[in-house]
């Protein structure tokens, strides 16, 4: 488990780190908080050149108050955000859902932007940026721009960060007072996820309002359940009420067939953790 | 020099803290790969990646180019000079047995294999320059499916002839020890019942936490092999066997060792391999292999097809049983290798009264990863079995599983009991356990609980599921080992040293390798001897302080171990008696031994044994012609197998929209007769049960179609944490074992052998309702799934990983 040998590179700015991949192009790789990277390294599965580290780049790190919106730097640990107050208030999906990322020792290393950027469609963070419709800001030569939650997954390991672009932060717009639920579902518990269900609901006294659901490892990306959501709309929040919306939830996925389950039993589960997601969201679990 | 110590009183049968466990899990110990050495070498393994291929050529040019790398040795480089893996059992006189080269020459017979070898000033270089050798190969058609392999469609070795390495037999009525089953099984086809069923035992991976290392160092008179292994003797008998360099040439340590299962216990290539290169370079080499490495090519465990026939009256007293086994060997026959389920010839038994029975086993070899022993080794495998037929038998009656037990099992008055496989069981109360088991897990409640919730059909169901077990531990009588052609034999070695100082220093030629052995033996020696507890050393596993020995395996350690223990301190007790009469100007007759003093009768005269043995160190004033030695050694062969037993009680609760299986409440009352230290038989049955349990639920070394192992990272290879367990509720009956002064029976396997069927049996009981009659190894949530709605057994498992780790693309950031 010794990797090939690499340089390494650890700037001190968004602007150096810029400098060092356009230098270093295809050669490079950039580590986060290294839990994928590192181990396909240590395997050999890829060799890169050069490492370039943005560990040590302050400015990515930390939540700050956006006005409408948090904006996550995308260097800070999955346990900073887990534990961060104004992602519990204003975007409690994220919170539900980082309480089943990986472990406490991945939590503490790993990163949310690193994490993304992977986009490995059984991540964890994927469903829940999608159904929040979070905004991702990408640094490149050129100056940042912003992709859409809807555009950035395009497919398995691929986002629509270019080469020579850098993810810095990830914008969620606020859902103050809306309900949250991540439904995962393991055989072992720090397995990466067979099915996670993602979803976020508003209440209006027993009713949906409006929910919002990410379905993780359902397909080469992360993927909305829209149908089951638009079916949601205006149902009682019992059992009985979901049910039949959460049979949609599984419409137009394509998921994989691996050693923990085929596609017929993915989009099976799909549907049974959807019911489940939706009802712990609306506070009726 | 006369100052004594008060002794420890009652050492036997203390909750001890280990005294190993500061520095094993501080890690400030040494383990091999910690072992540097002054001009030290590093070797990395050119592995194939088919199952089955010709060599046709090796180019190392570019590798020996490479920084620091010193040499590359392919097989046909080391040639003879590399020696052989051994196998210790040829099961039958005409054992179809491949040449097991560590490096072979021409042809490869499973991925993973080595090829070549490359020497390197470090790790990383070796490492580095290893993808530099070039390797052409002509694929082979490979012999992969156990079924397929088993008719000869393939050949694993085509010059052989023939997949089938071994068929073992094992009849009652040829035997002389019960009737003939075919007649038993016609008998209740006509009026009674017989169940038939196949099972499969899935191929699993040992997955001991410390990766097997070998440093190797040719530069003194002896040539010193460091090895995580557990066989330390074993492995220098079978280099000096295969080099031709003398035994008396080699010393072999098993430093600190992390975990083994059985797992190392092997000859492996790769210690051959760098023994061969540390001889060819003159220098001290090292290997550590990687997780992958070590998940690839460490041997397999378990991996048969089991069918079985049962044969019992309509009241339900079995009549006959008749099993017949396909075995899949892998690549090679390894050094138990075949041995492996002739082990559990003697188990399907178990601990009835059968009258009839029948065994065979088809030993076959695949282009797979070769099997040898794991944790039960067969006796898991045989448990497994007959435990899921009685309950299907209690199904079949109507009867509850226990009750069905309880008509087949031997009587606890009936002890010793002569059973329809040969063996003599020693003693047990198998009815005092189950009473005991059943009163823990509050059997009656939760059988309503599962009454009430299967009435109100709800989405969460109850399964509770039952076993029994004994095993024959405690490996072996070495005339039983010779009936079966094994190659050596089964006793144990041990001396115990008087220092001049009162410590005492025990040496064992058991070796343990996470078990605790220097803790029960120091509290052995120290109620024996009368010494205080911290004042006894154990010393094992190097060959030049351990001099004779058969290692740890087969739940052996403590009950043939620990009896040579015991024999050696009684010697030291009688060699000192002489020497305390002289002392104390009496007649050895006259003089009592407790508490570590000799006391004449009668008086408050006395003197310890310790103050004996400083006597002697000095040897001033000893009695003539007594040798100024208290010392003293024992070799003590076993007469029978030891036989514990256990009655294991499992409720799960399964959500029947996602199979998803939990366990409730496991119990279980263990009887392994007098126990040494109740905390690290705790330990043992903790992490027995979990071993076992994930052969039921998680564990299974998965090969695609062509050859190559998909669960080659615990990314797939599902090992459980802490996390997906619950907490057991143990208890103990003591029925002694009559065989050994101790009285103790082995505990090192009797968790994962008893687990496995309870929790299956239980996973089976919740689906009843549903038409189940079987869910497959391991019960994944999807096989239940599907036996929920189909009522079949579950189905295949895709052969194929996710990627979560990219290659290529992306896995930035």
């Amino acid at each position: 488990m010794i990797p090939a040998a690499f340089e390494y590179v650890a700037p001190a700015s968004v602007e150096e780190a810029l400098a060092a991949l356009a230098e270093h192009g295809d050669d490079a790789k950039i580590i986060a908080g290294g839990q994928s990277l590192l181990p396909v390294l240590r395997m050999r599965l890829n060799a890169p050149e050069w490492v370039i580290d943005l560990g040590r780049i302050a400015s990515l790190r930390g939540v700050r108050d956006g006005g409408d919106h948090l904006a996550i730097g995308a260097m800070t640990t999955h346990h900073d955000v887990g534990q961060d107050p104004l992602v519990h208030e204003h975007a409690l999906l994220i919170s539900k859902a980082i309480t089943h990322l990986a472990d406490a020792q991945v939590r503490h290393r790993g990163t949310f932007g690193g994490a993304l950027a992977h986009a490995d469609p059984a991540g964890d963070l994927g469903a829940p940026a999608l159904a929040l419709d979070a905004t991702f800001v990408v640094q490149g030569p050129g100056g940042t721009r912003e992709v859409p939650a809807a555009d950035f997954f395009v497919d398995l390991f691929e986002t629509a960060i270019s080469d020579d672009e850098i993810l810095t932060e990830v914008r969620v717009p606020k859902y103050d007072g809306w309900g949250a639920a991540y439904e995962k579902f393991v055989r072992i518990a720090h397995q990466w996820p067979i099915v996670a269900v993602a979803a976020t609901v508003r209440m209006e006294g027993d009713t949906i309002a409006e929910a919002r659901i990410g379905l993780t490892n359902m397909g080469s990306t992360p993927v909305r359940a829209r149908a089951a959501e638009a079916a949601l709309v205006g149902v009682p929040a019992t059992e009985e009420g979901i049910a039949g919306a959460a049979a949609l939830a599984a419409d137009g996925t394509n998921p994989p067939s691996d050693l923990n389950g085929d596609a017929d039993y993915r989009r099976h589960l799909a549907t049974v953790l959807t019911r489940r997601a939706v009802l712990t969201a609306a506070g009726r679990g | 020099m006369t100052a004594t110590q008060e002794p420890t009183r009652g050492e036997i049968g203390r909750d001890r803290r280990r005294k190993e466990d500061q520095r094993l899990i501080t890690g400030r110990t040494r383990w091999t790969d910690n072992i540097t050495l002054p001009g030290m070498l590093h070797l990395a393994m050119v592995r194939s990646p088919f199952p089955h291929a010709r060599i046709t050529s090796i180019d190392t040019e570019a590798a020996k180019a490479a920084p620091n790398v010193v040499a590359v040795f392919t097989g046909a480089d080391l040639g003879e000079g590399q020696g052989a893996c051994i196998n210790a059992w040829p099961v039958v006189p005409d054992q179809v047995t491949p040449a097991h080269l560590p490096m072979p020459t021409d042809r490869v017979a499973f991925a993973g294999e080595t090829v070549a070898v490359v020497v390197a000033r470090s790790a990383a270089e070796a490492r580095d320059a290893a993808e530099l050798v070039e390797v052409d190969y002509d694929e082979l058609p490979a012999a992969l499916d156990l079924k397929e392999s088993a008719d000869n469609k393939v050949l694993a070795h085509p010059d052989l002839g023939t997949n089938v390495s071994a068929v073992w037999r094992f009849d009652s009525a040829e035997a002389g020890t019960g009737g003939d089953v075919e007649q038993a099984i016609a008998e209740a086809r006509e009026n009674g019942i017989v169940i038939e069923r196949e099972y499969r035992q899935q191929r699993l991976i040992p997955a001991f936490m410390e990766p097997r290392s070998t440093v190797v160092d040719p530069t003194g008179e002896q040539i010193t092999v460091w090895s995580a292994t557990q066989v330390p003797h074993i492995l220098r008998f079978a280099i000096a066997a295969t080099t031709g360099v003398p035994e008396s040439k080699i010393r072999v340590i098993a430093p600190d060792v992390g975990g083994g299962f059985g797992g190392k216990l092997q000859q492996t290539p790769e210690e051959m391999i760098t023994f061969a290169v540390a001889r060819k370079l003159g220098k001290p080499v090292k290997f550590t292999e990687t997780r992958s490495e070590s998940l690839l090519t460490a041997h397999h465990g378990r991996d048969q097809w089991q069918r079985l026939t049962l044969a019992a009256t309509k009241d339900g007293h079995v009549t006959g049983l008749k099993v017949d086994l396909l075995a899949d060997l892998g690549a090679y026959v390894a050094i138990v290798g075949g041995g492996v389920p002739v082990l559990g010839a003697f188990m399907f038994n178990a601990i009835y009264k059968f009258p009839a029975y029948q065994f065979q086993t088809t030993n076959v070899l695949t282009n797979k990863t070769w099997t040898d022993a794991y944790r039960g080794a067969g006796r898991p495998e045989a448990t497994f079995a007959i435990e899921r037929l009685m309950d299907e038998l209690a199904h079949e009656l109507g009867k509850d599983p226990l009750k069905v037990r309880e008509m087949n099992w031997i009587k606890h008055e009936e002890f010793p009991f002569t059973t329809v496989a040969g063996l003599e069981y020693d003693s047990g109360n198998y009815e005092a356990a189950t009473a005991r088991a059943k009163e823990m897990f509050g059997y009656d409640a939760l059988r309503a609980e599962q009454a009430e919730r299967r009435a109100r059909g709800d989405r969460v169901q109850l399964g509770i599921g039952v076993s029994t077990f004994t095993e024959m531990c405690g490996l072996a009588p070495s005339r039983v080992l010779g009936s079966l052609n094994y190659g050596a034999g089964g006793w144990e070695h041990a001396e115990v040293r008087m220092l001049a100082t009162g410590k005492v220093e025990v040496v064992t030629g058991a070796s343990a390798h996470g078990q605790g052995h220097e803790t029960a033996f120091s509290q052995i020696v120290a109620d024996r001897l009368g010494v205080p507890f911290e004042d006894v050393e154990v010393l094992h596993g190097d060959t030049q302080i351990s001099h004779k020995g058969l290692d740890t395996y087969g739940s052996r350690s403590l009950v043939v171990g620990g009896e040579a223990l015991v024999r050696a301190v009684d010697k030291v007790i009688e060699k000192a008696r002489p020497v305390a009469a002289h002392l104390l100007e009496a007649s050895a007759d006259d003089l009592e031994f407790a508490d570590g003093r000799f006391t004449v009768r009668g008086t408050d005269s006395g003197v310890a044994i310790t103050e004996v043995a400083t006597a002697v160190f000095a040897a001033h004033n000893l009695p003539d012609g007594v040798e100024a030695s208290i010392d003293s050694e024992a070799t003590y062969d076993p007469v029978n197998f030891n036989y514990p037993h256990g009655t294991h009680l499992c409720a799960v609760e399964i959500d029947t929209e996602t199979g998803q299986v939990r366990m409730r409440k496991y119990a279980c009352c263990d009887d392994i007769g007098n126990v040494i230290n109740p905390l690290i038989v705790s330990g043992q049955v903790h992490g027995g049960l979990v071993q076992g349990i994930a052969q039921a639920l998680w564990e299974e070394a998965v090969y695609d179609d062509n050859g190559t192992l998909v669960t080659g990272s615990f990314v797939d290879y599902l090992l459980p944490t802490a996390a997906d367990t619950i907490s057991f509720e143990l208890d103990h009956t003591t029925s002694p074992a009559t065989t050994n002064s101790l009285g103790t029976k082995g505990v090192g396997e009797a968790g994962t052998i008893a687990s496995t069927p309870a929790v299956v049996n239980a996973v089976v009981d919740a689906l009843r309702p549903y038409g189940v009659h079987d869910v497959a190894m391991p019960c994944t949530p999807e096989r239940v799934w599907r036996a929920i709605n189909s009522g079949g057994p579950g189905g295949e498992t895709t052969q194929a990983a996710a990627p979560h780790f990219d290659e290529s693309e992306g896995a930035a950031q």
